[in-house]
């Protein structure tokens, strides 16, 4: 049997955020039901977010990607349009759990998960996603690259209510990766998970942006590895230079899964690996036109 | 102890009604209302032995909270079990030996399904996919995806389904 909390069931957004103060919103539960049942959680009073109506909706146009707080990494799946629009996501949702935790696991929940081991941060660092909050007084919007400020620490307040996430679709001279490094495909915690995003302008790199997981206390984009490859042409000795760079600014720790030291050189590895494949698949394009 | 509520549900088709309080998952609610064809496993989401279909979706018993299901529609196996018109997964899974100690033949049964509703013929890879939530400790998997297999291609010449 699981602790005695109390158990909230608005009926749409507003009652949901009247409800928020005080309270601790439960999405798909994977985590929340999971730590509720090891005593490792608290809450005395959750709020089921289950009921909001369209809130699992995803628009998709030309430029633009709104996901909902309740899109769940089985939707991201099955949405046909997400392959162009966010190709590292899905490539995170293929690998993420097993069908029915992918059912039930929101992007949202995934997110406030504050795991550094999170599937879906790498990819929605490397796509520059911007995280829509809304509380009863308000609404903002914080990049998600300013959302995490240490181990399980981010920037939402106790009663905001994550409402959707939104980034730009990739142009086709940009090319968006994913891989998860874990003992098997599904149903495993990340080793490392690197996602990168490089675009292309005739023979140089645009624009390039590395986001690690699983190497530090929170995800993070290795910033000076980024700096390195833009505005460069990318030769095989500037990107095993770069992936260097990713690793030196990585701090991982030892764990039943893996030692720092391979998790450091799997980022090594892994970026210059991620790196090259982006970087070839638009030259084949840049040869196309 | 939290009080009880009641929640009207439809379950395999039949309007019913459940009684939980708030902090009982849809695992123990079930069990307690008789569906013993949803097993109980490691109760925190690795197993799949829990899993049923909520409005189609197969999800994880054990991480749903009984009063969320409250309105919408549940499948457990026997759904699938109907006497008169059996689902063709369970006439595989006998013919082929993919089920040894049953004990994670339901949860496979009730994704394998929903699968099969997306992908009619599916390759190893979306089969792998599809069950990668679900742990067997007996037949090695190899018999389970043979059984699929043949059912998905019965399906694909209608069978089961009138
Ligand atoms: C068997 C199993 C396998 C798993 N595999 C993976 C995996 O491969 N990769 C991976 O990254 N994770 C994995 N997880 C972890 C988990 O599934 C994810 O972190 C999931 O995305 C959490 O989402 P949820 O909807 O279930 O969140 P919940 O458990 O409902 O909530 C998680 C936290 O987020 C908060 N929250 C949820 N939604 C919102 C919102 N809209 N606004 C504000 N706060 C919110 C909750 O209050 C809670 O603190 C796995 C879990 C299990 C049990
Ligand atoms: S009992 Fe629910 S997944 Fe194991
Ligand atoms: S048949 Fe025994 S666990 Fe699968």
């Amino acid at each position: 049997m699981l602790r005695e909390f109390e158990l909230d069931l608005p009926g749409d957004l507003q009652e949901t955020l009247t409800r928020l103060p005080g309270g601790t919103p439960l999405a798909g539960g994977t985590n929340l039901l999971v730590d509720l049942r090891a005593r490792r959680e608290e809450a005395k009073r959750l709020v089921w977010l289950g009921n909001i109506e369209a809130f699992r909706d995803i628009k998709i146009d030309k430029a633009h990607v709104a996901i909902g707080g309740g899109t769940t990494v089985g939707d991201i799946l099955r949405n046909s349009a997400m392959i162009d629009a966010a190709p590292s996501l899905v490539g995170a949702a293929r690998v993420f759990g097993g069908q029915m935790v992918r059912n039930q696991a929101t992007v949202a929940g995934n997110v406030c998960s504050g795991s550094p081991a999170a599937d879906t941060v790498p990819p929605l660092l490397s796509l520059d996603a911007e995280i829509c909050l809304a509380s009863s007084t308000g609404v903002r919007s914080v990049p998600i690259d300013s959302f995490y400020s240490g181990f399980k620490k981010n920037q939402r307040k106790q009663d905001e209510l994550i409402t959707g996430l939104s980034w730009s679709v990739p142009g086709p001279s940009t090319a968006n990766l994913f891989y998860k490094l874990a003992r098997r495909k599904g149903d495993a915690i990340t080793v490392v998970g690197v996602a990168v995003t490089v675009t292309r302008d005739g023979d140089r790199c645009s624009d390039a942006r590395i986001a690690l997981g699983a190497v530090a206390p929170t995800v993070f984009r290795a910033k000076d590895a980024e700096a390195m490859l833009t505005d460069q042409p990318l030769t095989e000795e500037l990107i095993d230079e770069a992936a260097r760079a990713a690793m030196a600014q990585s701090n991982p720790i030892d764990d039943i899964r893996a030692s720092a030291d391979y998790r450091r050189h799997t980022v090594h590895m892994l970026t210059r690996r991620l790196i090259g494949q982006a970087w070839r698949s638009l030259a084949g394009k840049e040869a196309d036109k | 102890m939290s009080l009880e509520k009641a929640i009207s549900v439809e379950i395999n088709g039949i309007d019913r009604e459940l009684t939980a309080p708030a902090n009982e998952t849809l695992l123990d609610c079930l069990r307690r209302h008789g569906h013993f064809e949803v097993k109980s496993g490691c109760e925190k989401g690795d197993c799949g032995a829990c899993a049923v279909q909520i409005d189609g979706e197969p999800v994880d018993s054990c991480l749903t909270l009984a009063w969320t299901v409250e309105g919408r529609s549940v499948t457990t196996l026997e759904g699938l079990n109907d006497a008169e018109n059996p689902h063709p997964l369970i006439a595989a899974f006998l013919e082929h030996g993919s089920v040894q100690c049953g004990y994670c033949t339901p949860g496979i049964m009730i994704a394998a399904e929903a699968m099969l509703r997306e992908k009619p013929d599916p390759t190893n890879e979306d089969i792998a996919i599809a069950l990668s939530g679900n742990l067997c400790r007996c037949t090695g998997y190899t018999k389970i995806f043979t059984a699929v297999k043949q059912a998905a291609g019965v399906l694909r010449q209608g069978g089961g389904d009138d």
